[in-house]
């Protein structure tokens, strides 16, 4: 059951898209590009081979930024490139030739924090759009009119911002705000942080951020004579080596870590749409096909709704039910309404299993024997409970019964990554329906 | 042959003794401001002090810089053109930026006082920093996380804008806005206040696989900082740096008793006036380390920071 409550505008910001906020998803790569935008989104951002902050992610080749437009262009979806790294000397060089060829494959914007990128970008690839990146942290109207002035028709705001003061950006200034609502969050100011530097020699501003904010710290008070103390007596004298340090926590309680819970905003989309933000940000180009596409499904489906009667609207619990299928931490609203609390960190060992699997990929259906054939992505086998899905909350759960190759011969399992089979399904699917199964 | 102009010497002060002390050990620029516009001061020194500063600082022919780097929210934007104005009248000499909505309001309320940029660990590079040239700052401070080449390379390409580098202390290395240390207290069944975790309380963290480095961690109401568990000390090649043409070396006296502070401006006037009576005859004295070695915490390595490290991305 369902509880009606009236939504009641609290935020008046006014958008630039004047018809619907964008959706904006991660795509890791060219597959997950493909599901992100088959599944909902109106552009994606990826990562190129150099310039983007995720170094460890499968980034594009140029060759695969010119099939991913292409097939973004098929469904009026844009793709942009994240350029987010804050150069150092040595990455100037180079850095012309990589943005006039994203011009050429056809991406929209680039996602940028580093000056020295905007106005190279600016100069040698004008058509290309530059959104100013959340490392920018943006988090004032100021110096976001900063950044229309400076020809940027997009700015990403620091997740420390308000709905409030988004609302209020909104109304100083006339450009387009684009907002993380969902995935996971820097605790620290998006580049104000090297942990990751002086942890393990990784640039973190440079796409090798280890998550050092995730490890496990003890907190200790220094309990040495203070600066008074020392102007008395010789220097090395109130130093007695590793004896004054008074630890804070007992024992048994958990240690003290940076490691802040997920952002989702699923249950506050009215109040993003009144604060009015062009473009709803999905964290996550190191995620699952899985996780974006059923992230992206449900956020699609809400803004939908929501667009097409915002009197009406409601929250659907099977929108909330499917985004935790995929996710696998606590999440919270972040910045949004209040500052985060002690209940925002997550200090107890995390769990990292997400609660179900991409087990099939649908990728044809014959209604006469009402088998589909289904690529293989995870193990499962007869008796196996399953759920199928697709854009639009297309949804219906089975127990697959008999599996068959391709030759028709029958299958005590489907093992074999990526091998295409044959299953009996209990309603109609089509190609790029996703076939999920629960985590043992 | 003697040095033309030697570089600057700068210390952050966190009050007038401090601003005295330091600039009699031999410091001549020192930087300060106030928690609420500038970030990870040793103190708050408000507009009237820095009024009473003033004078100190011009009977010293030093300068005076005051940092508003913070990170700004929109409720600190209707303050900021009445700040600027009175540090303008206060007769400042300088203004420490990294938020741009600073330099659009400067235009405004403190047109006549120099701009320099410190976006702390973002400004990594010249094209960036011609960037800001253009509009209007006259100084790059760089990030602690550059190489030595980087550094020399940086002053290479900007002849015509002062590069700042820091030669001594410890840097920060987390940010967040969040309030971490009374979070975590709160989650171990203790009631904390900012007042518990702020810059006194000499709170540090260790990572569990790194026994041997301590990283103090304090609050204040912009949020949590977390600082290095090594300082940088780079007494023993400073040559470079002199050599390369810096404009200005800043020590860092964030977290370190005054003392220790002075003991370490006194080594590093030495140096440099030493190197600046004749370039051609400067040598590291072992004795300059010595006597820095002779304060330093035990527990805290000197080190050469990011200057020789190898970094991967």
């Amino acid at each position: 059951m369902t509880t009606t409550m009236k939504h009641e505008r609290k935020y008046f910001g006014k958008r630039n898209r004047l018809d619907k906020p964008e959706l904006l998803a991660p795509a890791g790569n060219l597959e997950k590009l493909k599901f992100a935008i088959h599944y909902g989104a109106d552009a994606v951002y990826i990562g190129g081979q150099k310039y983007g902050l995720r170094s460890n992610a499968d980034n594009f080749s140029f060759e695969e930024m010119r099939e991913g437009v292409e097939f973004a262009n098929k469904y009026g979806a844009k793709v942009f490139v994240a350029t987010n790294i804050y150069a150092h000397n040595e990455d100037i060089e180079g850095l012309e030739d990589y943005l006039r060829k994203l011009e050429e494959v056809g991406i929209s914007a680039i996602i940028v924090a580093d000056p020295a990128i905007i106005e190279t970008s600016q100069r040698v690839a004008p058509k290309l759009e530059v959104h100013v990146s959340t490392q920018q942290s943006v988090s004032n109207w100021q110096t976001v009119q900063f950044w229309k002035n400076e020809g940027a028709p997009r700015v990403v705001l620091a997740r420390e911002t308000s709905m409030e003061e988004i609302a209020e950006i909104k109304q100083h200034v006339d450009v387009e705000i684009e907002a993380f609502i969902h995935g996971a969050m820097c605790s620290s100011y998006s580049g104000r942080c090297v942990l990751s530097n002086h942890f393990t020699d990784r640039d973190s501003n440079r796409g090798g951020c280890c998550q050092s904010c995730r490890w496990r710290y003890d907190l200790f008070e220094d309990d040495r004579a203070d600066a008074e103390d020392m102007e008395q007596k010789p220097a090395l004298e109130p130093f007695k080596v590793g004896i004054t340090q008074l630890p804070l926590f007992q024992e048994e309680q958990n240690p003290f870590t940076m490691s802040s819970k997920d952002l989702c905003m699923i249950d506050h989309l009215p109040d993003l749409v009144d604060s009015g933000v062009d473009s709803f940000k999905v964290e996550g180009r190191m995620k699952s096909i899985h996780y974006v596409a059923t992230v992206t499904n449900v956020y699609r489906q809400a803004i939908d709704s929501y667009m097409a009667d915002p009197e009406q609207y409601q929250l659907k619990p099977e929108w909330v039910e499917e985004m935790n299928k995929a996710a696998n931490r606590p999440v919270n609203t972040g910045f949004f309404y209040e500052e985060p609390d002690h209940e925002d960190h997550i200090y107890e060992p995390e769990e990292k299993a997400v609660p179900y699997d991409f087990a099939g990929l649908v990728i044809d259906y014959d209604p006469e024997t009402q088998l589909a054939t289904v690529q293989q992505r995870n193990h499962f086998k007869p008796g196996t409970e399953v759920e199928f899905f697709g854009p639009k909350g297309f949804f219906f759960k089975q127990t697959i019964e008999a599996i068959y190759d391709e030759k028709g011969n029958s299958l005590d399992a489907a093992r074999h990554p990526l091998q295409y089979v044959k299953v009996k399904v209990d309603q109609p699917v089509k190609y790029f329906d996703m076939m999920r199964k629960k985590n043992r | 042959m003697r040095m033309s102009k030697k570089p600057e010497l700068l210390v952050t002060a966190g009050s007038i003794t401090e601003v005295q002390r330091l600039l009699q050990a031999g410091a001549s620029a020192v930087l300060v401001g106030e928690p609420k516009y500038g970030l990870r001061l040793p103190g708050t020194m408000t507009v009237e002090l820095i009024e009473e500063a003033m004078p100190i600082v011009r009977e010293h022919h030093a300068k005076l810089y005051v940092a508003v780097n913070q990170l700004l929210h929109n409720d600190t934007m209707k303050e900021l053109p009445n700040y600027l104005a009175q540090l303008e009248c206060a007769g400042v000499d300088a203004i420490v930026y990294g938020d741009p909505a600073i330099l659009m309001i400067a235009k405004d309320s403190a047109p006549n006082t120099k701009l320099f940029w410190n976006a702390e660990m973002t400004s990594t590079n010249f094209v960036t920093a011609r960037y800001w040239q253009k509009r209007g700052a006259s100084r790059m401070v760089l990030a602690r996380e550059l190489n030595m080449e980087q550094v020399q390379e940086m002053k290479r390409e900007l002849p015509d804008m002062e590069v700042e580098v820091q030669v001594h202390g410890m840097t920060n290395i987390y940010h967040s806005k969040r309030h971490l240390l009374q979070h975590y207290m709160r989650h171990i069944g203790k009631e904390a206040h900012l007042e518990e975790v702020g810059i006194e309380r000499k709170l540090f963290l260790i990572e569990q696989e790194r026994q041997d480095e301590k990283y103090p961690v304090y609050e204040d109401e912009h949020g949590t900082y977390v600082m290095s568990s090594d300082d940088v000390c780079i007494i023993e090649d400073l040559k470079l740096l002199l050599e390369a043409g810096l404009d200005s070396f800043k020590i860092e006296t964030l977290l370190k008793p005054l003392h220790y502070n002075e003991t370490v401006v006194r080594v590093y006037r030495e140096a440099i006036d030493r190197y600046a009576e004749d370039p051609q005859s400067y040598q590291f004295n072992e004795q300059w380390l010595e006597r820095i070695r002779e304060v330093q915490d035990p527990e805290r390595e000197l080190s050469f920071g990011f200057f020789y490290k190898e970094q991967m991305y």
